[in-house]
């Protein structure tokens, strides 16, 4: 009797198995790509925002005008079309030299401007876009000032997401008093004006500013970490949150059990487990951090000339606005520049936040 | 509830004492006064404008005196050089001191004259973007789905996109240039307040809408709404009496972080349109090493934030009466 139900059971069991190859393990971040790709608007954003970041990369490749080249003139002149005035030979080894001294690209972005005279000699694409008041081509301008824009919010997003990630996971790890008094200097800062304290710093910044070059370190690197000395402060209430709710599972107490260290159960068990919410907050920081940075530029305190960004754009556009002459192109362009980035990027961020939410897991 | 209130102006008076140290001594650590970027000024007189503004005691004398209420002059006269010119009693009595670049003026008296303007913008601001935002996102959330929802999602998000110094370029353009419906600047008037306050409020508006959709979304698949139908309620009672209530309550959370964000928006919208508000004279004083100034406008600024943050958490328990404060 007994034998009989062993042979039964066993063969359940080969049943079961057998069943069980047919069952394929989705990971949490296959089951999100699935479903961010069902979800159009996201997936087009993503596409976009790919496209944005390679034209970005590439920058130099494309035969655009100088950025910097002067061309003074009455006024901005309008776009031509490119079947009109399809290009023209300008970018000669003055122009090229007079960048390169001014933007002071590295050795990458050298090599790349190399091969594009190679390719291109010294043939430029007409202005497409217009120019801006001083001449200079809107459509190299928008194209280079991504550069600056988006290496910005990368890294200020970079700066904030390590300080924030690890105050907020030490803070909710720790608990009890040492998590009281952590969140409590949050509260403080969040009640600090923070645009005092950006200012200030950029300030300090411009009076040292011959001792920060003299030991090497460009003004602007140190424009990255004050910003994102300030945007840490939601990343780490955050992570705080979900690592409050994840320290009590059993996966954290085995740690404990078999030895872990502090940094060890925080940085190999805790976090990997909260980067869905951080991805989903990061992608929705890098608009903020950007349109600070426009902030910034037009309070006079952002990236400074002849460098350029799409904030300083905007800020030029905003300029030219007057009652007698509309240049519209100077406004459009820079708009739908920044607009089409920010907005792809705060679509991909719902798309996200959506696709990585376990509440909807599954479907 | 009086606890709460408590602990909270207590954290706010440690916050407060915090920034001003902080401030006090970061700012003067820096290189560059505020009389170095002038004009040389022969020795004496510098000395004697140093003298004037206790600029040559040291420093932790110079940050009692500014912190108050003693006075350390050992002069103790209430005026300086028979000009007027009262020497402060300090922070702690509610006088900021005398600006170092505006010579006549006093903080309080500069903060007298600009901030009733930017609070009028400010609240016009918070009003439109409010009402604005409510409509859209109530509508939206309505018409889950439609073209309706999807145009005004997507208007939401453009809001949120584009800074809002572009924005007001794309409003005078419009409404100044093409329509002369508005003056371009200034101040004054009622219409001088429509474009800068459209200008200042849309991204916040565009914010709340996308708040405003998601939470009447949730609230709106509640058991309590079908009952509420099911008793034969009109759509609208429904609506303004038992769904709006719980819907707006992420709305009311942000409303804090969007009056700190609005303060900061008006220093770029006072900027286009030249009102004389307060926010021209946060990043001017930093630059101009105008101590009492900077200070006094980062003081403002830390008391509003923060008295309006506590006023949100208020709301808060008014809405929602499952929040106890004593445990927040």
């Amino acid at each position: 009797m007994s034998k009989a139900r062993w042979t039964w059971k066993t063969e359940g069991l080969e049943r079961f198995l057998s069943g069980d190859e047919l069952i394929k393990g989705e990971s949490l971040w296959q089951d999100a790509w699935r479903r961010l790709k069902l979800n159009r608007g996201a997936y087009w954003s993503l596409m976009f925002l790919a496209l944005v970041a390679s034209i970005s990369l590439l920058a130099p490749l494309f035969p655009l005008p100088s950025p910097m080249a002067l061309d003074l003139q009455d006024e901005p002149q309008a776009p031509v079309m490119p079947w009109d005035s399809f290009g023209a030979h300008g970018f000669d080894e003055a122009t090229k030299n007079h960048f390169i001294d001014s933007w002071e690209p590295n050795f990458v972005d050298r090599a790349l401007i190399a091969v594009r005279t190679g390719i291109f000699g010294d043939w430029q694409t007409g202005h497409w876009l217009g120019t801006d008041s001083k001449g200079r081509d809107i459509a190299s301008r928008i194209v280079w000032g991504s550069r600056v824009s988006i290496l910005v919010a990368l890294s200020a997003t970079l700066c904030s997401l390590i300080i924030g990630v690890t105050y907020g996971a030490f803070s909710g790890y720790m608990g009890g008093r040492i998590d009281n008094a952590m969140m409590r200097f949050v509260d403080v800062l969040y009640s600090v004006p923070f645009i005092f304290v950006v200012i200030f710093f950029v300030t300090i910044l411009n009076e040292y500013r011959h001792e920060l070059a003299d030991a090497g370190i460009g003004y602007i690197h140190v424009f990255y970490v004050v910003i994102g000395m300030i945007y840490w402060l939601t990343m780490a209430r955050v992570v705080r949150g979900q690592v409050l709710s994840l320290k009590n599972s059993e996966f954290i107490e085995a740690a404990r059990v078999i030895g872990a260290s502090t940094p060890r159960i925080l940085f190999v068990h805790l976090v990997p487990n909260v980067l869905s919410v951080v991805i989903v907050y990061l992608t929705l920081t890098i608009p903020a951090i950007m349109l600070f940075e426009a902030f910034l530029s037009f309070l006079g305190l952002g990236v400074e000339p002849p460098k350029v960004s799409w904030g300083l754009l905007a800020v030029d556009s905003t300029e030219a606005i007057n009652p007698i002459k509309t240049f519209w192109w100077l406004i459009a362009w820079p708009a739908a520049a920044m607009g089409s980035t920010l907005l792809a990027l705060n679509i991909l961020g719902d798309g996200l936040r959506d696709a990585l939410d376990p509440k909807l897991r599954g479907r | 509830m009086l606890g709460f209130l408590f602990r909270r102006l207590l954290w706010f008076v440690l916050t407060l004492l915090a920034v001003v140290t902080v401030s006090f001594f970061l700012m003067r650590a820096v290189r560059g006064g505020p009389f170095s970027n002038e004009r040389t000024l022969h020795p004496v007189v510098e000395r004697n404008l140093e003298a004037r503004y206790h600029l040559d005691w040291p420093m932790w004398k110079q940050y009692v005196q500014y912190i108050g209420p003693l006075n350390l002059d050992e002069r103790g006269a209430s005026t300086i050089g028979g000009d007027g010119t009262k020497v402060w009693g300090g922070v702690l009595t509610g006088e900021l001191g005398p600006s170092f670049k505006y010579r006549d003026f006093t903080v309080n008296d500069i903060i007298r004259q600009s901030l009733p303007i930017s609070i009028a913008l400010g609240s016009v601001a918070l009003l439109w973007a409010i009402f604005l935002g409510l409509t859209t996102g109530v509508l939206s959330a309505l018409w889950r789905g439609g073209k309706l929802d999807l145009s005004m999602r997507l208007a939401a998000t453009g809001g949120i996109a584009l800074p809002n110094f572009v924005i007001a370029g794309f409003l005078i353009l419009a409404f100044v240039f093409s329509w002369r419906l508005f003056p371009v600047a200034g101040w004054g008037t009622l219409r001088h307040l429509v474009l800068p306050g459209l200008a200042l409020g849309a991204p916040f508006a565009a914010y709340i809408s996308r708040l405003t959709r998601t939470g009447m979304l949730e609230v709106l698949s509640h058991d309590y709404i079908r009952t509420a139908h099911a008793k034969g309620l009109p759509p609208y009672l429904v609506l303004l009496r038992h769904a709006l209530k719980g819907g707006i309550l992420p709305v009311v959370t942000y409303l804090g972080p969007a009056t700190a964000g609005i303060l900061t928006g008006s220093l770029v919208i006072e900027k286009i349109f030249a009102i004389p508000g307060t926010g021209s004279h946060f990043v001017n004083s930093a630059l101009n090493r105008d101590y009492t100034l900077s200070m006094g406008v980062t003081i403002l600024y830390t008391v509003l934030v923060y008295a309006l943050n506590m006023l949100v958490d208020l709301a808060y328990t008014l809405l929602d009466p499952r929040i106890d404060l004593e445990e927040a």
